[in-house]
C-alpha cells in the first residue's frame, strides 16, 4: 500500500466546535500508528475523515497520489473497501447473526441482489470461515450478535474489517469497553494480524499503556492538534503532561493516599 | 465548618417565578373561559338518567339471532376489509417510511413523504371515510381505501421516527464497509426496524378492525354499516348485540395483539 | 444449522432448507390471504361506482373550488369548542386515569385479587368503545353541544392513559423504590419518593399524545351532535355546500398540523 497522507486536515462541526486544527501526518506503509489524547481531542474525527464518514471542512487526504477527498460517491465506496474499520462498542448489527456480520464486510464486493439473497461467493465464506477460526471464534457463526460478549463482538468486529482484504485498518477505541484482560488479547490480535498481513494501522487508543506495548509511533493529539509525534519510548511524563494536562503519571498507592487527604483538607477550607 | 442554619426548599419545575406566575394564571383564565363556554343545561343533564334508562331498555335484552346472518356478514366483511387495508397501508407505507426518515433520505424526498403522512393523518377515518363513500359509493371499496390511506398516515410516520432514531454506530460500520446505499438500507437498517416494522403492523391491524366498525356508519361497510342499519330499522336489541360484539372482538384482539408484540420483541 | 460441508469446505446459508420452504410458504400464505380477502372485497364492490370516481372527483373538486373563504371568519367558535373539548376531555381523563393506573399496575395496586382486575375492566371497556360512540350515547344522556363531546373525549381516553400509565409504573426501577422503602419511609411516601418522580416524564408524554390525538377525534364528534367543528361540517356536507366543506376541510387541516407541530415540540422539550 501507498503512503497515507494527511494534510493541513481541518473540520469543523456545524455547532461551531474545532474538531481537527491543520492536522498534518505521513504515514508509510506497514505502519501501526497509535493516536492518543484525552476525550473530544479529535481522535474518532481524524479516523472518520481518512473514509469519509465525517467530510474534513478543509485539507486533503491522500493514498499514494490517490486524492481521497475529492471522490465522487462511487470512487469512494471502492476506497472504503480498502479501509477496514473496527469500532468504539463493536458497531456490529446486533439482530444479525455473527455469520452475516462478517459477511457485511465483503458488501463493497458484491452486487446488491447477491446481498439481499445472502448469496455471496464461495470464496467469501470460506475466508468468513477461517477468520472466525483465526480470531477464536469457530463454531459461533450462528449465535446472534446480541448474544455474544463484549470481547467476542469485537472478535466479529475485527473478522469484519478484514474480510473486507483492507490495505489500511482504522481503528477507533476498540477496548474502550472491555476489561483489562480482554483488552490486552484483543490488542494484541490487532498487532499481530497487522504483521501477518503488513497492514498500515490507525489506532485511537486512551490507554497509554497499552498503546507503548504494539505501536510503532505514537501521535498525540490535543483540542484537534498534534502536539507529539514520535515513538513510544519518547512519551515521558512532560510529554503525557502536555498531552492530557497535569497529572501524577508515576504516583503510586500511599501517593494516591496522601492525595485524598489533601482532597478532604482541601474540601474542608472551602 | 461553621454551624449555620440552613433552609432548603424544593427547586421549581419553572425556575422563572413570574414566568410561573403568568403560566398558572393562564392556565386558570383558560379554564374559566372554557368551562364558561361549556354551555351545560343543567336540568338537561337532570333528565339524563330517566332518558338513559329508557335508551337502554330499549337495547334490553340484546338480539344476537334474529339477524345473525346480516350480523356475521358484516363481520366477516370487516374482517376482509381489515386484514387488506392493512395489508396494502403497510406495502404503500415502507417506501414512504424509507423517504420520511432525516438520517436515510435527501432533504425533498424527506418533505414530499412527511407532508403525504401529514396530510393521511389529519383527517379523522370517519372524515376520509365520508369522502371515499362519495367517490367510490357505499360499500367495502371505500372502506379499504379509507384504512389503507389511515394506515400510511399512521405506519409510515412512526416506521419514519424508528428508522430515525436506530444505532449510527451499526449504520456507519456498513457505510464503512463500502456499502451501496440498498445494501445499507438492508444489512444495517432492515434488522434494526424489522421488529418495531412487526409491531406496529399488528397493533395497525387491532385498530383497523376498531375503525372498520365505525366507518360503516357513513357507508363505507363492514360492522358498523350492518350497525347503522339496525339503527336505521329501530332494531335496538340488533344494535346492542352488534356493540357487544364489537367490544368483545376489540378486547379479545387487544389480549392476542398484546402476546404477539411481546413475542416479537 | 444453515452450515453443512461438502467435498469444497464448509458451506453456509442464511436458513437451512427447511427454514427457507417455511419462510416462502409464510410468504404465500400470506399472499393468498390477502388476495382472498381482496376478491371478497371486489364481490362487494359496484365498480360502475368505483370506474366514475374521476368524474365524481372532478365534480366534486369543481364545486369545491374555489372555497368560499368568507365562511372562515363563522369557524372561530366552532374551533374553539373543539379546541376545548379534546383539552378538557384530556385533562378530565388524566384526573381519572392516574388514580385507576395505580391501581391496575401489578407492583403499586392495593390488592390484586379485587381492586386490580376492576381496574383493568374499566381501562379495557373505556378503550374497547369509540369516542364516536360514547358520543351517540352521551348525547341522549346528557343532550346534544360540548359537554357531551368533552365528555366522550373524557371516557375515551381514561382507558388509553390508564393503559400506557400502568404499564409505565410497571416498568420502573426497582432500586430507587427499595432504597426509599430502606429509609424506612411509609406506602404514601414510596408512592411520592419513589415511584411519582420515575413515571412523571411518561405522564407528561402520554397526556401531551393523547391531547393530539383528542383534537383529531373531537373534530368529528359534531357529527352525532357532540360540538365542535364537525357540526359545521355536517350542515354544509348535508347543504351540499361544498365551497364551504372546502374551507372547513382546510381548518380542520391546519387545526391538526399546528397541534401535532405543538405536542411533537413539547414532547422533544420533555425528554
Amino acid at each position: 500500500m501507498p503512503t497515507l497522507t494527511l494534510t493541513n486536515l481541518t473540520k469543523r462541526y456545524p455547532t461551531g466546535d474545532l474538531a481537527l486544527n491543520d492536522v498534518s501526518l505521513d504515514i508509510p506503509e506497514g505502519q501501526v500508528l497509535a493516536l492518543i489524547g484525552p476525550s473530544g481531542a479529535g481522535k474518532s474525527t481524524l479516523i472518520r475523515c481518512v473514509n469519509r464518514l465525517v467530510e474534513p471542512t478543509s485539507g486533503a487526504i491522500a493514498l499514494g497520489d490517490l486524492n481521497v477527498t475529492q471522490m465522487g460517491s462511487r470512487k469512494l465506496r471502492r476506497m472504503r473497501r480498502r479501509m477496514g474499520m473496527i469500532f468504539q462498542e463493536y458497531a456490529l448489527v446486533e439482530r444479525l447473526p455473527v455469520m452475516e456480520n462478517v459477511l457485511s464486510g465483503r458488501l463493497g464486493y458484491v452486487g446488491f441482489w447477491a446481498s439481499w439473497f445472502r448469496q455471496f461467493p464461495r470464496e467469501d465464506i470460506s475466508q468468513a470461515f477461517n477468520l472466525l477460526d483465526r480470531v477464536g471464534l469457530a463454531g459461533m457463526e450462528d449465535k446472534r450478535a446480541d448474544a455474544l460478549s463484549g470481547g467476542q463482538r469485537q472478535r466479529v468486529g475485527i473478522a469484519r474489517a478484514l474480510i473486507q482484504n483492507p490495505d489500511l485498518l482504522l481503528v477507533d477505541e476498540p477496548t474502550a469497553s472491555l476489561d483489562p484482560k480482554t483488552s490486552r488479547q484483543i490488542m494484541r490480535l490487532i498487532g499481530e494480524l497487522c504483521k501477518e498481513r503488513g497492514l498500515t494501522a490507525i489506532v485511537n487508543i486512551h490507554d497509554v499503556p497499552l498503546a507503548r506495548l504494539f505501536a510503532e509511533r505514537v501521535v498525540g493529539l490535543k483540542s484537534g492538534a498534534v502536539v507529539y509525534d514520535g515513538s513510544p519510548e519518547g512519551l515521558t511524563p512532560d510529554v503525557l503532561t502536555q498531552i492530557y494536562g497535569e497529572e501524577d503519571w508515576n504516583a503510586t498507592k500511599e501517593d494516591g493516599d496522601k492525595f485524598l487527604t489533601q482532597g478532604e483538607e482541601a474540601g474542608g477550607e472551602s | 465548618m461553621a454551624a449555620k442554619t440552613q433552609t432548603w426548599y424544593r427547586p421549581h419545575i419553572i425556575s422563572n417565578p413570574a414566568l410561573r406566575w403568568v403560566l398558572a394564571l393562564g392556565i386558570g383564565v383558560y379554564l374559566a373561559a372554557a368551562i364558561g363556554t361549556l354551555d351545560i343545561n343543567w336540568s338537561r343533564v337532570a333528565e339524563g338518567w330517566p332518558r338513559a334508562q329508557r335508551f337502554f331498555s330499549g337495547f334490553m335484552p340484546p338480539d344476537f339471532f334474529s339477524r345473525g346472518d346480516a350480523i356475521l356478514d358484516g363481520l366477516l366483511e370487516s374482517l376482509w376489509m381489515t386484514v387488506a387495508a392493512t395489508a396494502l397501508g403497510v406495502l404503500i407505507s415502507v417506501p414512504v417510511a424509507i423517504g420520511g426518515a432525516r438520517n436515510v433520505s435527501p432533504v425533498p424526498v424527506y418533505l414530499f413523504c412527511r407532508s403525504l403522512m401529514a396530510v393521511s393523518r389529519a383527517f379523522h377515518e370517519v372524515l376520509l371515510a365520508i369522502f371515499f363513500v362519495k367517490l367510490f359509493g357505499f360499500g367495502p371499496f371505500a372502506g379499504v381505501a379509507t384504512l389503507t390511506m389511515a394506515t400510511v398516515g399512521f405506519y409510515a410516520k412512526l416506521l419514519a421516527e424508528d428508522i430515525e432514531s436506530i444505532s449510527v454506530a451499526q449504520s456507519e460500520a456498513i457505510r464503512a464497509t463500502g456499502a451501496g446505499w440498498l445494501q445499507w438500507l438492508d444489512y444495517a437498517i432492515r434488522p434494526q426496524a424489522r421488529p418495531r416494522a412487526i409491531g406496529l403492523a399488528m397493533y395497525r391491524l387491532d385498530i383497523n378492525f376498531r375503525e372498520s366498525a365505525i366507518i360503516g356508519i357513513v357507508g363505507a361497510g363492514g360492522i358498523g354499516a350492518t350497525l347503522n342499519t339496525a339503527f336505521d330499522r329501530y332494531e335496538f336489541d340488533t344494535a346492542a348485540a352488534i356493540l357487544l360484539i364489537i367490544i368483545g372482538i376489540v378486547m379479545a384482539a387487544e389480549y392476542m395483539s398484546g402476546h404477539i408484540r411481546k413475542a416479537v420483541q | 444449522m444453515p452450515v453443512s460441508r461438502d467435498s469444497h469446505g464448509p458451506v453456509w446459508r442464511q436458513r437451512t432448507r427447511a427454514g427457507d420452504l417455511a419462510t416462502w410458504f409464510a410468504w404465500l400464505t400470506g399472499l393468498a390471504v390477502v388476495a382472498i380477502c381482496l376478491s371478497f372485497i371486489s364481490d362487494k364492490t359496484i365498480w360502475e361506482f368505483v370506474w366514475s370516481a374521476p368524474r365524481e372527483a372532478a365534480d366534486l373538486g369543481s364545486r369545491m373550488i374555489p372555497p368560499d373563504w368568507t365562511y372562515s371568519t363563522q369557524l372561530w367558535r366552532p374551533l374553539w369548542d373543539t379546541f376545548n373539548i379534546a383539552t378538557l376531555g384530556t385533562a378530565i381523563a388524566l384526573g381519572v386515569s392516574v388514580p385507576v393506573a395505580f391501581c391496575a399496575a401489578r407492583n403499586t395496586t392495593p390488592s390484586t385479587k379485587l381492586v386490580r382486575p376492576i381496574a383493568l375492566f374499566v381501562i379495557a371497556a373505556s378503550r374497547s368503545i369509540n369516542s364516536l360512540i360514547w358520543a351517540l350515547l352521551l348525547v341522549v344522556i346528557v343532550g346534544p353541544g360540548v359537554f357531551a363531546g368533552v365528555l366522550a373525549i373524557a371516557f375515551r381516553s381514561i382507558g388509553f392513559c390508564g393503559k400506557l400509565l400502568y404499564e409505565a409504573i410497571e416498568e420502573i426501577e426497582v432500586s430507587p423504590v427499595e432504597a426509599v422503602t430502606a429509609t424506612g419511609a411509609s406506602s404514601g411516601q414510596i408512592l411520592t419518593y419513589g415511584v411519582v418522580p420515575q413515571i412523571m416524564p411518561a405522564f407528561a408524554g402520554i397526556s401531551v399524545f393523547r391531547w393530539d390525538i383528542n383534537i383529531r377525534e373531537s373534530t368529528i364528534l359534531g357529527l352525532v351532535g357532540a360540538g365542535g367543528i364537525g357540526l359545521q361540517l355536517n350542515a354544509s356536507i348535508n347543504n351540499l355546500d361544498w365551497s364551504r366543506v372546502a374551507v372547513i376541510l382546510i381548518a380542520i387541516l391546519l387545526t391538526v398540523i399546528i397541534s401535532e407541530w405543538l405536542s411533537a415540540k413539547i414532547r422533544r422539550a420533555l425528554s
